[in-house]
């Protein structure tokens, strides 16, 4: 039995300890919100936060998340309300299929905690999450903006 | 819009039964069918596209598959402009296969493909909005026993102008449900428009922003299954035999389904069975097929250039005379490879048989193909299957195919009573596809001695998807549809022939987003830059003297060059390149702006792309059209090949089947939208026409180097 925090709850599962993360997640616990795409590691469709850092969970083993805590799509909202990066990819119309895009906002929150202030360069560099709809030159608008949304209020 | 993945088999039945009660609608085009009100919470049904609750809420039905190109909200928009409702409430629900079959095709086609689900409904989706229109303004004229003209429909409430008196639209929408609906209504004058042509936020991104549930691959059925497959790699083989004792007793297996040519492993979850079929000793008869290689098939398809008989598709003038009376002739051979589809969500689809009925939930871009598909698999009449339609992960064409659902059915039934979820890995997607066709063509041009173009001779050497099909639709060995951009050749030629020599090996075809219109143009608009250079004019103007009877062509040419700056100075060492080409009943041109190193570094500067479909629906969304035509379009030319080694396809994944990434996405795009009026034409493919060829324009412009074959990675180049 593998023990897990997904979202904030406590979850087990009685799986093989090499079972990816993204299979646990998606057939075990009935969260879909990461997709599948390739199975190794290429199109970032499956990127969710392990103990905050983005991973591809189609390729990390449930065993490395073990007593870790795994944050998805579905756990990004606080108390009802979105994550600003959501909110930016809102406002700009981001999405067209949609099917990479709870990756694509995983790895931007990633990139936004990390850095909150990326220049074109940075998102070049952090966002290798493939969209076959070509959305990328409003998920680089959209990051922008998330980050102008996201800085403190000045004094 | 969220689906109802998660209602009970028991609940969905009871409800479609209401929904379908007693209505026997003999329409056999889909004009609004008669009004009903519906049961209980489904709101007053006015017209079979649109049900309003009593708050106000309304409900579009979409009948047309969601893929990323924002139908489902153009369309609803489309029925919003005429029913003047409050756009705020409107949400949208997809249309079962088994209503419509119940409704006798109330909505009309469900096919979604060649860009026609806003061209091929607009008129009778307004229509419908019109008609609820009246309805709920005769429900409003009779409460207050005025007549219908006093009152006017705005924006979810009828008013009637003498007394001001007001009434919203959930008000009156059950009396209306109850009256006839008018036979004729008089559609808006497009200059008054509220809700058309001005951009509107879509209907499906706050639920994908927030993960939820939407696509084929995300369905959960009580008691479901999971199946992998692996398919016969070399395409038409058979299946020998499996050793499927060799995973009996393995955890988690349910049952290892033998099919004609592939094997599927059903399991308690997906993982273990995609893992105990790869573990799987597995026999094919790859038949024929098994020593074909891209070499030996592209010389197979080059044959159909030689060929001294084959049939001719257009004969205008007299092409030999006019080469005889030539000052100049040039000649050019062009090549384009085999193409994956490659959209992000794998093939699957998810069916239960049970007790001769079978109900199919499916990313598809043609339910009703899925639906026939499933009954003739399941060999039940097709009354007794229903087919849910999802959203798609990506389609472009792709998933209008019924392989997977032939698959998914098949398994079903093998394991009865159980639905199952039919997912493929990445690597059988890469390797079963109906491919983009290969295709090759040979050019000879004759100029006269002022630069004229006088005389073309066109072969073209290809695939055939009609071929597969629609056989009957080739006439005299002729698929016009595989000359598309080419037989309908917009320049003014006196002398022309067009020869075609259908090529079809054992690798099968079919459409990919923009179809031959995404390598025809690319052979025939870098000749015409061929041409231009041989007769010393510039491409842009040489064109420009050719399209004089072609206004619209001429109209994005136009707005291309003069959104671009074509002939003003450029910094040292970039170049343009620029390609006009109609297709889908729109029409497109592409300005790039590039420079490229001597070492072959690539760098697009810029893209610039006019088009003119006719109406906008929602700029926005046709924006977001010309960004993906971009990202879709620049893949191919960029990396795009699919090549075969023992039959089978060689690249396996995203690793050596190369897709743009955000960082490789030109800086620099700019739409320009020209609608022109009175037409409708299509927005999710002609952007991609000009693109492989203005971009190779530009390409020869800074190098004097021509690209004739596809991708550039073969050619020396590399993007940075």
């Amino acid at each position: 039995m593998i023990e897990l925090t997904v979202n904030g709850r406590k979850r087990s599962a009685d799986v093989e300890p090499e079972m990816p993360l993204l299979w646990v997640l998606r057939d075990v616990l009935d969260v879909k919100g990461p997709k599948f795409g390739c199975g190794i590691a290429q199109c970032g469709a499956c990127t969710v936060h392990l103990n905050g850092e983005p991973v591809r969970s189609c390729s990390v083993p449930v065993s490395a998340a073990a007593g870790k805590s795994v944050l998805t799509i579905e756990g990004l909202a606080q108390r009802g309300r979105m994550h600003p990066v959501q909110k930016a990819w809102i406002d700009h119309e981001v999405p067209q299929c949609g099917y990479c895009q709870s990756g694509q906002i995983m790895a931007a929150v990633a990139l936004l905690k990390k850095n909150p202030n990326p220049s074109d360069r940075d998102i070049d560099a952090a966002m290798t999450n493939l969209c076959r709809c070509g959305t990328y030159a409003r998920i680089r608008t959209a990051i922008h903006a998330a980050a102008q949304s996201m800085k403190p209020a000045k004094a | 819009m969220t689906l109802p993945f998660r209602q009970s088999r028991r609940d969905f039945l009871k409800v479609s039964t209401a929904a379908g009660g007693g209505l026997a609608l003999q329409l056999t085009i889909p004009v609004p069918a008669l009004a009903q009100a519906t049961a209980k919470g489904k709101g007053s049904e006015l017209t079979a596209w649109i049900a309003i609750h009593p708050d106000d809420r309304v409900v579009i039905r979409v009948a047309r598959s969601e893929m990323g190109q924002g139908s489902s909200t153009g369309l609803a928009m489309l029925v919003a402009e005429e029913l003047e409702c409050d756009w705020r409430k409107v949400r949208t629900e997809f249309v079962s296969t088994g209503e419509q079959l119940r409704r006798n095709r109330a909505w009309g086609s469900m096919a979604t493909g060649g860009s026609r689900s806003i061209r091929d409904s607009q008129e009778y989706l307004r229509r419908a909005g019109a008609t609820a229109r009246e309805m709920l303004v005769a429900a409003a004229a009779q409460r207050w026993k005025v007549p219908e003209s006093e009152c006017d429909a705005e924006n979810g409430l009828i008013i009637h102008r003498p007394s001001q008196r007001r009434v919203r639209f959930g008000q009156v929408a059950q009396a209306a449900s109850k009256l006839e609906p008018p036979t004729e209504v008089k559609l808006k004058d497009p200059k008054d428009w509220n809700l058309l042509g001005k951009s509107a936020p879509r209907l499906d991104i706050p639920d994908k922003v927030t993960g939820k549930p939407l696509f084929g691959i995300d369905v959960q059925l009580p008691g479901m299954v999971y199946a992998a497959i692996a398919q016969c790699p070399v395409f038409r083989g058979r299946l020998r035999s499996v050793a499927d004792e060799r995973i009996l007793g393995l955890r988690g297996l349910i049952k290892v389904v033998k099919l004609e040519d592939a094997v599927a492993v059903v399991a308690d979850n997906w993982w273990r069975a995609n893992r105990m079929l790869k573990a799987l000793p597995i026999e094919w008869d790859v038949g024929p097929n098994g020593g074909a290689s891209t070499a030996s098939i592209r010389e197979f398809v080059r044959f159909g250039l030689e060929d001294t008989s084959v049939p001719v598709a257009r004969n205008d003038g007299d092409v030999e005379a006019g080469f005889a009376a030539a000052a100049k002739v040039i000649e050019a051979e062009y090549y384009a490879p085999f193409l994956n589809h490659a959209p992000l969500e794998p093939m699957n689809c998810t069916a239960l048989v049970k007790g001769g009925r079978v109900e199919v939930w499916a990313p598809t871009q043609n339910a009703e193909a899925t639906h026939a598909a499933a009954a003739t698999t399941a060999g039940v009449p097709i009354e007794n299957v229903d087919v849910h339609l999802t959203h798609l992960g990506g389609g472009f064409g792709r998933r209008g195919f019924q392989d997977y659902t032939r698959q998914a059915v098949a398994i079903a039934k093998a394991v009865e009573g159980r639905p199952v979820k039919l997912l493929w890995s990445r690597e059988e997607d890469m390797q079963h596809d109906y491919y983009r066709p290969m295709t090759l063509m040979r050019f000879k041009a004759g100029l006269d001695a002022a630069g004229n173009l006088i005389a073309w001779r066109i072969r073209d050497a290809s695939h055939s998807i009609l071929a597969g099909v629609r056989p009957q639709d080739i006439k005299e060995g002729v698929d016009r549809h595989a000359l598309g951009g080419i037989v309908d050749l917009p320049y003014g030629v006196p002398n022309l022939r067009i020869e075609f020599a259908m090529r079809n090996s054992h690798v099968p075809v079919g459409f990919m987003r923009t179809v031959f219109h995404s390598q025809n143009p690319f052979m025939r608009e870098c000749f015409v830059d061929e041409i231009a250079h041989a007769a010393g004019k510039d491409p842009y103007e040489f064109r420009r003297a050719l399209l004089r009877a072609k206004p619209k062509d001429l109209g994005v040419l136009e707005a291309a060059a003069k959104a671009s700056g074509w002939g003003s100075p450029l910094p040292a060492g970039v170049h343009r390149g620029i390609a006009v080409q109609d297709s889908h009943g729109s029409y497109a041109a592409a300005v790039f702006e590039v420079s490229v190193s001597d070492a072959g570094e690539l760098d697009i500067r810029r893209v610039v792309v006019a088009v003119d479909p006719g109406y906008v629906v929602n700029p926005d969304s046709a924006e977001a059209q010309v960004q993906s035509c971009v990202a879709y379009g620049l893949t191919s030319v960029l990396w795009g090949e699919i090549t075969l080694s023992q039959g089978r396809v060689e690249q396996s994944n995203f690793h050596d089947y190369r897709i743009m990434r955000l960082a490789e996405m030109p800086k620099s795009i700019e739409a320009v939208l020209v609608p022109s009026g009175g037409f409708w034409g299509g927005m999710g493919e002609t952007p991609l026409a000009p693109l492989a060829p203005a971009l190779c324009n530009a390409i020869f412009a800074a190098t004097g180097k021509r690209i004739r074959s596809l991708p550039l990675s073969n050619q020396g180049l590399r993007l940075v």
